[in-house]
């Protein structure tokens, strides 16, 4: 939540065009091949100290955005730059320097962990496979990190199942950062945990990027969250950004149709608010990411489709200054 | 008017290896028609385990201890099986969180809705399909007749939960109870979900039983809010009262540790700090003042009973804790203390 103003920040990282196609098997045998539209023609960038949010329904994408931003899955097409230096295209030993400074927090904390392996040593690997730290020294960084995350130091030599699921979760951001990365894709990293527990990482989260002025891309499908944690916000509908914007501009002055039918469907912990409320609600289900609507593929449910919605793939554009989206009817 | 359910006292424990798991410690509550009542508190506080009580849809390893649940004055904790298997699914309708695990994937969704008109309603084979065609149009499944014929995986997660809920209510139940019937749904379909099970029960008169862990959708669809913590009930209030005026620190905990849409983002979120509680001992102190930061020493010694609260706004308002919370001061931080 770096308050202070990021827009004219240069970019960490740019993605331009970013396309992920899944080839896969349906039908009862498998017999017929499919192909996967996961991430289409994706643009969007995250600039040094901020944090930018992903929202979307489940399967929207914004995993396989984070994945393959981070080179984790090799794109279909399209580029990502890091600090202005392309990075696909790179070979494996090109990517490694660069993978010590970009890493990622997985949703669940309890199976990101090797139940095998003392939490002292998940969170020293990266030190050891990077070669940033041995011995004396890197137990001394093992102790600063569980330090920095709020566990106890004496706790380097326990195994996960000792841990509730937030102290996993902790464990995960420590070894996160044990090679002291600038860039942390956040993929829903606390979506598994209790409401009294979500606070705790959040906050945590919050105060190690004021300290290490960390950039984030933090993935979530709480808007509530997002809100709470994002400088900016982008909104994925069925493998697409249908708008970004400075959250302020999203969550007060929505444009896409989706990210406001987004917006009136999440409840507000207020009992008389959600007596007023009108429940608008957007009708049917979130088609299917193997054939895609045509044109918008947000056409099929959108109260404000018309004509040229079905046939014509709206263009993403700056509508006002720093608020970007793609829609017809804007 | 006597109530519709009344369930006093129930107690429900699991045998382990090395003892007891106290699930459920003393739970009361009651529920008249065309209520809504929600159940909220932390993963593990015993939430679906007192509702599965309730029917006896309990694992082996469980035991109810003591209580009564009173279905219109008669204890379904007295029934035989029969006499229960008739109740399940007949005067009580249940929701599940996963509709995959409570759907067959190898029957088809006609014969799954069938089943229990047939059991519980005595209709032939082809009037049970008939009206399970009419449920999936009104729970807004268009097509009903066709659709019968598909299986669970032709469905979307929405659709199944949507299903289930048809198949809960087609015995037309006195209580419908839902155990987190939209955590495992996106935001757009919660919402279709939870507006469809108001306007079900604004039809027929059910009352609702609606258990999550979310306070907005709680703030959205309850009349009445049940708070649990370690098996307990700790607080209990009509919505308004609890929103406004929570009394219990671990209801006042939740609150704060929920992000807004509407409110301030610069602030901290405030934090229940140190963990959940072990349920190995029927504890005789307050299982909350681990964490709690309005603890006496009183709360070391005693556990509190759930008892009305002082200038309760409204009668119905109960709360398990020795501490007028509105009386102290609490210092700077000292509810977001962390682990
Ligand atoms: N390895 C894969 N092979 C085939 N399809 C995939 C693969 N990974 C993801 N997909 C598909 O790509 C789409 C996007 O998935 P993704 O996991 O990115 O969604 P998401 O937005 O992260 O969803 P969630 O909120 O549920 O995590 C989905 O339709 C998914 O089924
Ligand atoms: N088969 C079992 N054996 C032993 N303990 C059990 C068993 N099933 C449940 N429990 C314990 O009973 C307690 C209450 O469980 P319950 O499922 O009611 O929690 P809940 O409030 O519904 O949680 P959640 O929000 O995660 O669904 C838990 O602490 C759990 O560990
Ligand atoms: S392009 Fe058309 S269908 Fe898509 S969101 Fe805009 S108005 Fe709706
Ligand atoms: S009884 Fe004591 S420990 Fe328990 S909730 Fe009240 S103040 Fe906190
Ligand atoms: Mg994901
Ligand atoms: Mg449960």
């Amino acid at each position: 939540m770096s308050q202070t103003d990021s827009s004219n920040r240069a970019p960490l990282v740019r993605v331009e065009n970013l396309t992920k196609h899944f080839s896969v098997r349906i039908g009862a045998y498998g017999e017929t091949k499919a192909t996967v539209h996961a991430l289409d023609e994706v643009s969007f960038d995250v600039r040094r100290g901020e944090t930018l949010g992903l929202v979307g329904e489940s399967g929207c994408g914004k995993s396989t955005a984070g994945l393959t931003l981070l080179q984790l899955h090799r794109p279909t097409s399209g580029k990502v730059y890091f600090e202005e230096k392309e990075v696909t295209g790179l070979s494996e030993k090109e990517m490694r320097p660069l993978r010590r400074r970009m890493q990622i927090i997985f949703q669940d904390p309890y199976s990101t962990l090797s139940p095998r392996m003392t939490i002292g040593n998940a969170i020293g690997e990266p030190l050891w496979l990077h070669e940033l730290a041995s011995g004396r020294e890197a137990q001394e960084r093992i102790s600063r990190l569980l330090n920095d995350v709020g566990l106890n130091p004496a706790f380097a030599f326990r195994y996960p199942h000792e841990f509730s699921g937030g102290q996993r979760q902790r464990v995960c951001i420590a070894r996160a950062l044990a090679c002291e990365p600038e860039f942390i894709v956040c993929d829903e990293p606390i979506s598994a945990l209790d409401v009294s527990i979500q606070a705790q990482i959040i906050n945590l989260l919050q105060d190690l990027q004021e300290e290490y002025d960390l950039t984030y891309l933090f993935i979530a499908h709480d808007l509530a969250v997002v809100r709470h944690i994002s400088d900016r916000v982008a909104v994925m509908y069925l493998g697409r950004v249908v708008e970004m914007a400075p959250k302020e501009s999203l969550f007060d002055n929505p444009l896409h149709p989706y990210t406001n039918a987004l917006l009136l469907s999440v409840p507000v912990p207020n009992p008389r608010k959600e007596r007023q409320r009108e429940h608008i609600v957007i009708q049917g289900n979130v088609p299917s990411a193997i054939s895609p609507p045509s044109g918008c593929r947000f056409h099929p449910r959108c109260p404000l489709a018309f004509e040229p919605c079905a046939h014509e793939v709206p263009e993403w554009r700056e509508a006002e200054p720093g608020h970007w989206v793609a829609c017809h009817a804007v | 008017m006597s109530v519709l359910l009344d369930v006093q006292d129930l107690q429900t424990r699991f045998q382990v290896r090395k003892g007891f798991v106290y699930a459920v410690n003393g739970v009361s509550f009651q529920l008249d028609q065309g209520d809504t009542l929600a159940v909220v508190g932390e993963s593990g506080c015993g939430k679906s385990v007192t509702m599965l009580s309730l029917v006896r849809l309990l694992p082996p390893a469980a035991s109810i201890e003591s209580g009564q649940v009173l279905l219109r004055g008669e204890d379904l904790l007295q029934l035989n099986l029969r006499q229960l298997r008739d109740v399940r699914g007949g005067e009580i309708g249940m929701i599940f969180q996963d509709p995959m695990t409570s759907l067959n994937p190898f029957i088809n969704i006609g014969t799954q809705m069938a089943e229990p008109l047939i059991y519980h309603r005595g209709m032939s084979k082809s009037e049970a399909l008939a009206r399970s065609a009419e449920l999936l149009e009104m729970v807004g499944i268009p097509d009903g007749e066709a659709r019968l014929r598909e299986y669970p995986h032709q469905f979307s997660g929405g659709m199944r939960q949507r299903v289930m809920i048809a198949m809960s209510m087609s015995c037309e139940p006195a209580v419908l109870i839902a155990d987190e019937p939209t955590t495992a749904l996106d935001v757009t379909i919660q919402a279709q979900i939870v507006e469809l099970v108001k306007e079900l029960r604004d039809r027929s008169g059910v009352a609702v039983i609606w258990i999550t862990h979310d306070l907005s959708v709680v703030a959205g669809i309850a009349d009445r809010v049940i708070v649990m913590y370690a098996g307990y009930i700790v607080e209990e209030a009509p919505v308004d009262a609890l929103f406004e005026d929570p009394r219990h620190p671990y209801t006042v905990g939740l609150m704060g540790a929920l992000p807004s849409l509407a409110g301030e983002t610069g602030t901290r979120l405030t934090t229940i700090g140190g963990s959940p509680p072990d349920l190995v001992d029927l504890p005789d102190f307050c299982p909350f003042h681990p964490r709690c930061p309005y603890a006496i020493d009183r709360c070391r010694k005693e556990n509190p009973m759930l008892e009305p609260v002082i200038d309760a706004s409204d009668g119905g308002h109960r709360a398990a804790c020795w501490v007028d919370i509105r009386e102290v001061e609490l210092e700077a931080g000292a509810a977001a203390g962390s682990v």
